[in-house]
């Protein structure tokens, strides 16, 4: 009792008046059980909840928009995560999601592959190690160091940085998972400890300023790392910058109508939103075009909060297919992301429903990368 | 001889000044607009009574305009005030208005041959409207004298409009001067009223609802616009030339939030929403009318009744605080939770309405500095005790009226208005200086 | 003499131009018989536009006037200043209202003009007819009368003393204070009631301008505004015999409060017939009890564990006849609710509501503090309470879950509303004032005249117009005595000319006129057996002379040869 009291209080369920805008705004209360106003009345009445068989609770993507609309600040969403812990606690959790956790313990990242690998990407790019000392650190992210698609990414983000004359490294092989789905799926014990490591290890390279690729990871460094007194940035903010400063420029250009779809851990949940439109509109030949539902109204990818590891309640169902037809209906070519998440869900999704042949799924970086 | 200041010219700052100016003395009554009327003007239909608005506040506005004991001072500021209880004194700005409001008749013709004639957003309209750069704001104003918008105007702003500008070259009274300066107005008070209002909440602010991307999301100061005989429309629901099948209404937009800071209740969106819903109902029989809300709050005398009355009239009332707004081909799709369904909810619709809430005005810091007062926590000017003394503030003879001091409907206000001025009043008999009727 | 009519157009901007042709009409009305001139303008009742007139009275001797423009109601009074400072009587004004019953309602323009030359045509016949009328002014008695000890009735009369005018408050009771004198903290601020209270009291008490006449109520009322003559009753002991007195005063203001509902109107939540079933005031009592003896828990000792607030007792109930909302239950319950929980911090604490209504400054911060003070807010009305064993169970449906619930409690607290205190028809009927359909007393205009009434001279304040919280009565007193002080300040006050004249050769004294005035501004002169009229309570409203079944009475301004001339001009 005593314990599900501070839960109450942690998240300040009693701020609730249960006007439902949290899962008004869901992406998953449309498509699954997950009906986060409902958690929270059952937690004020109850004094707590029975998470156990709630496979719902897994759905969330952690996106935000209910954390964003709550009129008196209660952070729906901070509930989901103590459920999740309850049930991590409780080893109840799906298969998936527990190996991709014991992956990031014994391996540094959520994918089972190897840590010495971890930079075989940035082979004969010439990137140097940050411990050579280097003005910025490129956090690169599980992803982008490891999968193939991402990659391209990780290597459009290098050439375009080189161009610029930017003075940067990596950490290489010694770079972990920044652990924010790890946080998100109620892994708080993981978590601390690699928060831990990790700022010792950026520490000992004596950084003082992180760029990353993902906004996740972005976002976890940024806000949930603490003591961590860097200056942190995802990669639209810095890129943006450099065009700006006219440190940046394009030789060529493109000849493509390309719409942007914000990533809810850059857009809805730090507010970064015109930097990557900023970056995307400077590149000779393009025209942009807005989709109806960006910014803060943003749609879900899906990918977030522990769903990159686990297919949800309603896999049939996918936020993708709308996304693709408001692409489609604005009449774009390309649909640029700035999150190898949202790349990689998206990606998927197009195939899966033949939208692979009407629209491209690109990084900003990748774009940028074929115009200088 | 006895005299009040009152600052701001709308409900409870006329009231005020009706009441103190009844009972014998004088009133400087200062206005920052070129009217006075303040926001009641604007508004259609009142509820719960379905009073004309313009139709009870306009005879107010004319007795205020033609009282012997109250000056005017409109298009003015007020900017100093030094001074006790019983002698105050106050230094007011008069804004020129570019125009001799001696010579003035109201004919409108500087306003019809105008440059920007047709491309300025009416205030009073809400943006729904244009006027010139030369103007009254709307036809019952009082004073009824035409206003040069020095803001907008080219002769003002760059000292050339043409050859010559058109308004000075058509007036039939000669009547546009460009010469005129401002002027510092002189004025010695017992006591000070003010009465200053509100502003409405700006609902950019809630980027969710897509305010300002979909043209037909709008606020409810607007569809009181569209709704009045003498707005834009004439009194037709209607924006371009969409059917209107579909309405939904949005409570609390701007209130009870804590995330802007608002997290005070405006207490008049949920009646003022109820009596909206009654116009569509009324001027749109068939079509769904839905209302998403919190809690509704018909405190009043009548409104209760009248919430009822509304429901009856087939207006869905639905629990639950919509998430966001999209479009979906020609139509908006609005997301909420109904929460007593337990359900998320998507309702389509033509026309959506936010009840935007009452903030401080954007100038109360600046005033209060002025006037030596101090704001609540909500923004709002701090009366001397929330509970027995609502309209007294701490500086003596000084009192607050009407929605500067939190958000208020008119009988509220007015009974502010008329509370303020039985403390001035009362000041005012204590140094023994009523002026004989008739006197000046 | 014969009549020499002025006609004068106005376009209103384009408000009547737009629909109507202005032009043709000042054409047209310069053909009709009597008008010596007629024109049109932009704006009649601009500077210029009253000067047009006044000019066109003196050079061309105009002894009629009418204007075509908005409803009387707008500007019947500048035009008449404007007539009358041109030297007319300004019972000379006709006005013809072809804005609001013309422009504003036709689309049509050419019958809208054609209708505007019609009402211009029969306001013109009227016009040629109408007859000079006296202004007239009476005294003001420089004393008000204060109906209520209660804080509404304390306020007003403090204003009206400050102000140096004589104040009689007259209380039914032994005591002021009235209800607030029940109540424990002020919401949201939590202030202690009795303080604030006392320093009221005392001030009113010590006030030399000031008679609180305590155990007395009021017996009867004769006259108008300016000179009321009052009955008082006093019995300041139940052995004694009542006394009488007389008041004079020139204003009155009403501020009779209201009564608590009785809960156990409402059987199905067993108050009386279970002793832990108490209402909101009563918990307040226990509260202020404990707090002034600093002592035991007024929740007992300890064997509170759950409480159950039901919000609504008596409010928004059209089964009872109470569909209003009574406006402080949910911040009373809220404030209570807190103070439960200082008392017991353990406990289970929820409160059943159907809306909340924080809408006051400070109110919904207030609200929130509660529910973050870990008290249950359950959406829903309950429906019945029952017992097992020795605790209550209140039943409800929580309809934020779709499930009916049963939650067991220790004490349940019924926030009871307010409802028009039981002899609000004696009152009404003293003073002739009308009650609302919720049986509070009616105000003149529910939005611009919330403390005046049909009576001049008799003005409400506080809760016998309609529930309010402190803040709310406050103001409002203060606005009555705003009220009240306009005519003690300037020592006489106009009352209308236009009233009924009444022929006593014609009267029978049937008294049909008197039954039909609201007024009561017709008696029977019993020596002469006819009817008399008070021309200061006649309003002019009309009603006598519909009445009268021998066309004894007709009303000024409004004579029968005049409507026939305006109806006879137009069929």
């Amino acid at each position: 009792m005593e314990a599900e009291q501070s839960l109450l209080e942690r998240c300040d369920l009693w701020a609730c008046i249960q006007c439902g805008k949290c899962t008004g705004g869901c992406p998953m209360s449309f498509k699954t059980e997950l009906n986060i106003r409902r958690l929270i009345y059952q937690a004020l009445l109850d004094g707590g909840v029975n998470a156990d068989g709630m496979d719902e609770l897994w759905d969330c993507t952690a996106c935000g928009t209910c954390v964003l609309r709550c009129p008196k600040e209660v952070g729906p969403s901070d509930l989901i995560v103590a459920l999740r812990t309850t049930l991590v606690d409780g080893g109840v959790i799906p298969p998936t999601i527990r190996d991709a956790l014991t992956s990031v313990f014994r391996h540094g990242n959520p994918s089972l592959m190897p840590p010495d690998e971890r930079a075989d990407w940035a082979e004969a790019l010439g990137v140097k190690d940050i411990s050579e000392g280097a003005d910025v650190l490129y956090f690169v992210g599980c992803i982008p160091s490891y999968d193939d698609r991402a990659q391209k990414v990780a290597k459009s983000l290098v050439k375009v940085l080189q161009k610029a004359d930017v003075d940067f490294g990596i950490l290489g092989v010694e770079e972990k998972c920044c652990c924010n789905e790890v946080r998100l799926v109620g892994e708080e014990g993981l978590f601390g400890y690699m928060v831990e490591e990790q700022r010792e290890l950026f520490e000992s390279k004596g950084v003082q300023h992180i760029i990353t690729t993902s906004p996740h990871c972005f976002n976890t460094f940024k806000n949930e790392y603490e003591g961590l007194n860097l200056k942190v940035q995802h990669y639209t903010e810095f890129v943006a910058e450099l065009i700006e400063q006219g440190k940046l420029t394009f030789t060529g250009e493109l000849n493509q109508v390309i719409t942007y779809h914000d990533p809810c851990f850059l857009g809805k949940q730090n507010g970064v939103f015109d930097e990557p439109r900023d970056i995307i509109k400077s590149i000779p030949g393009v025209e942009f075009r807005e989709m109806d539902r960006i910014r803060d109204r943003s749609l879900c990818c899906e990918g977030g909060g522990g769903r990159m590891w686990w297919e949800g309640t309603n896999p049939e169902e996918q936020l993708a297919t709308a996304r693709f037809e408001e692409v489609l209906s604005v009449g774009a070519d390309v649909m640029a992301v700035a999150c190898p998440f949202c790349l990689l869900t998206f990606e998927l999704a197009a195939k899966a429903g033949g939208y692979d042949e009407k629209v491209q799924v690109l990084d900003i970086m990748e774009l940028v990368a074929r115009a200088i | 001889m006895g005299a009040t200041l009152v600052i701001g010219a709308g409900i409870a700052g006329m009231q005020a000044a009706l009441d103190i100016a009844d009972a014998g003395f004088k009133v400087y009554l200062v206005e920052r607009d070129p009217s006075i009327g303040g926001r009641m003007a604007q508004l259609d239909e009142t509820f719960p009574t379905l009073d004309c608005s313009s139709c009870i506040l306009t005879p107010k506005m004319v007795s205020v305009g033609g009282h012997p004991n109250i000056e005017l001072l409109t298009y003015s500021e007020v900017v100093q005030l030094e001074g006790d209880v019983g002698d105050f004194r106050v230094k007011v700005r008069r804004r020129p208005r570019y125009i001799d409001a001696d010579k003035c008749t109201a004919c409108g013709i500087c306003a019809e041959n105008c440059r920007l004639k047709g491309r300025i957003d009416s205030e009073f309209n809400v943006g729904m409207g244009k006027r010139s750069a030369a103007y009254v704001p709307f036809p019952q104003a009082v004073p009824l004298k035409y206003t040069i918008d020095s803001e907008r105007c080219l002769m003002v702003q760059r000292g050339k409009c043409g050859e010559s500008p058109p308004c000075r070259n058509a007036c039939p009274a000669g009547a546009v001067d460009f010469d005129q300066q401002e002027e510092i107005v002189d004025l010695q008070v017992d006591s000070v009223i003010v009465a200053t209002g509100f502003d409405p909440f700006d609902p950019h602010l809630k980027p969710e609802y897509g305010y300002g991307l979909y043209d037909n999301v709008i606020t409810g100061l607007q569809f009181e616009r569209l709704s009045s005989a003498s707005g834009p429309t004439y009194g037709e629901i209607k924006l371009n030339d969409r059917e209107i099948n579909d309405v939904v209404f949005i409570q609390c937009v701007g209130s009870r939030d804590r995330n802007l800071g608002n997290v005070y209740c405006s207490r008049v969106c949920c009646m003022y929403t109820a009596k909206q819903a009654h116009l569509v109902r009324e001027k749109l029989p068939d079509a769904r009318v839905t209302v998403f809300y919190m809690d509704i709050r018909a405190f009043g005398k009548g409104f209760e009744e009248f919430y009822d009355r509304v429901r009856e009239e087939r207006v869905q009332y639905r629990r639950g605080n919509p998430a966001e707004i999209h479009r979906r081909g020609d139509r908006l799709v609005v997301r909420a939770e109904d929460t007593l369904l337990g359900q998320p909810v998507e309702v389509e619709a033509d026309l959506v309405v936010l009840a935007i809430g009452l903030v401080p005005r954007a100038d109360t810091q600046a005033l209060a500095e002025l006037l030596g007062l101090s704001s609540c926590e909500d923004g709002f000017f701090q009366e001397a005790h929330p509970k027995f003394r609502p309209t007294e503030t701490d500086v003596s003879g000084v009192f607050l009226a009407g929605c500067c001091q939190g958000p208020k409907d008119i009988p509220d206000a007015v009974a502010q208005g008329k509370a303020a001025a039985a403390s001035a009043i009362v000041i005012m008999s204590r140094s023994g200086s009523a002026l004989t009727p008739g006197e000046e | 003499m014969a009549a020499k009519v002025g006609v004068y157009i106005c376009h209103c901007g384009i408000n009547i131009a737009h629909t109507v042709d202005v032009e043709a009409v000042a054409q047209a009305a310069q053909d009709l018989a009597n008008v010596t001139v007629s024109r049109d303008y932009i704006y009649m009742c601009s500077d210029p536009g009253q000067q047009l007139i006044q000019d066109d009275i003196r050079e061309l001797g105009l002894n009629r006037v009418v204007v075509a423009s908005c409803s009387p109601r707008m500007h019947e009074l500048t035009f008449r200043r404007a007539v009358q400072e041109a030297g007319l009587n300004p019972y000379f004004l006709q006005i013809a209202n072809i804005r609001e019953q013309c422009s504003w309602v036709h689309g049509d323009r050419e019958s809208a003009t054609e209708k505007a030359q019609g009402i211009v045509s029969s306001a013109v016949a009227r016009a040629c007819l109408l007859q000079p009328l006296e202004e007239r002014d009476v005294e003001i008695t420089p004393a008000a009368l204060v109906i209520g000890g209660g804080i509404a009735g304390l306020q007003a009369a403090l204003d009206i003393a400050d102000a140096g005018f004589k104040a009689y408050v007259v209380e039914k009771q032994a005591t002021v204070g009235g209800h607030v004198a029940q109540l424990a903290r002020t919401f949201p601020t939590l202030d202690n009631v009795q303080t604030l209270l006392a320093e009221l009291v005392e001030r009113a008490q010590a006030h030399p301008n000031i008679d609180v006449l305590t155990n007395s109520r009021v017996l009867e009322v004769d006259g108008f505004i300016g000179s009321f003559r009052v009955q008082v009753g006093s019995q300041p002991a139940d052995s004694l015999p009542e006394t009488t007195a007389e008041l004079a005063v020139g204003a009155i203001i009403v501020a009779t409060g209201f009564d608590v509902f009785d809960a156990s109107l409402k059987p199905e939540f067993g108050y009386g017939a279970y002793e832990n079933v108490i209402t909101g005031l009563e918990l307040e009592k226990r509260l202020m009890e404990s707090e002034a003896s600093n002592g035991a828990s007024p929740l007992g000792d300890g064997a509170v564990k759950d409480v159950v607030f039901i919000q609504c007792v008596g409010s928004r109930d059209r089964t009872l006849g109470n569909a209003y909302c009574s406006r402080v239950c949910c911040m009373s319950t809220a404030k209570q609710a807190h103070l439960v929980r200082q008392e017991l911090p353990d406990a289970r604490i929820t409160v059943f509501y159907m809306d909340v209504r924080a809408f006051g400054k400070g109110f919904e911060q207030f609200y929130d503090r509660v529910r973050e003070e870990r008290v249950l807010y359950r959406r829903g009305n309950p429906s019945e309470i029952y017992k097992r064993g020795d605790r209550l169970v209140a039943r409800a449906e929580d309809t934020l879950l779709g499930k009916p619930v049963e939650v067991e409690a220790d004490l349940v607290v019924l926030a009871t509303g307010l409802v028009p205190r039981s002899d609000a028809d004696e009152i009404g009927s003293l003073l002739k004032l009308s009650r609302s359909e919720d049986g509070f007393l009616m105000e003149l205009h529910p939005k611009l005249g919330p403390v005046d009434t049909t009576t001049d001279g008799v003005f409400l304040a506080g809760c016998c117009q309609g529930p309010k919280d402190i803040t709310d009565t406050i103001a409002q007193a203060k606005a009555a005595a705003s009220s009240a002080l306009i005519p003690l300040s300037v020592g006489k006050v106009r009352v209308e000319s236009i009233t009924c004249a009444l022929d006593p050769l014609l009267c029978s004294g049937c008294g049909l006129c008197a039954e039909a005035c609201i007024y009561s501004a017709l008696a029977l002169d019993e020596r002469r057996n006819v009817m008399v009229a008070n021309q200061v309570l006649c309003k002019g409203c009309g009603a006598c002379s519909t009445a009268c079944p021998s066309g004894a009475i007709v009303l000024n301004h409004f004579t029968p040869d005049q409507i026939l001339a305006e109806v006879e001009s137009v069929v």
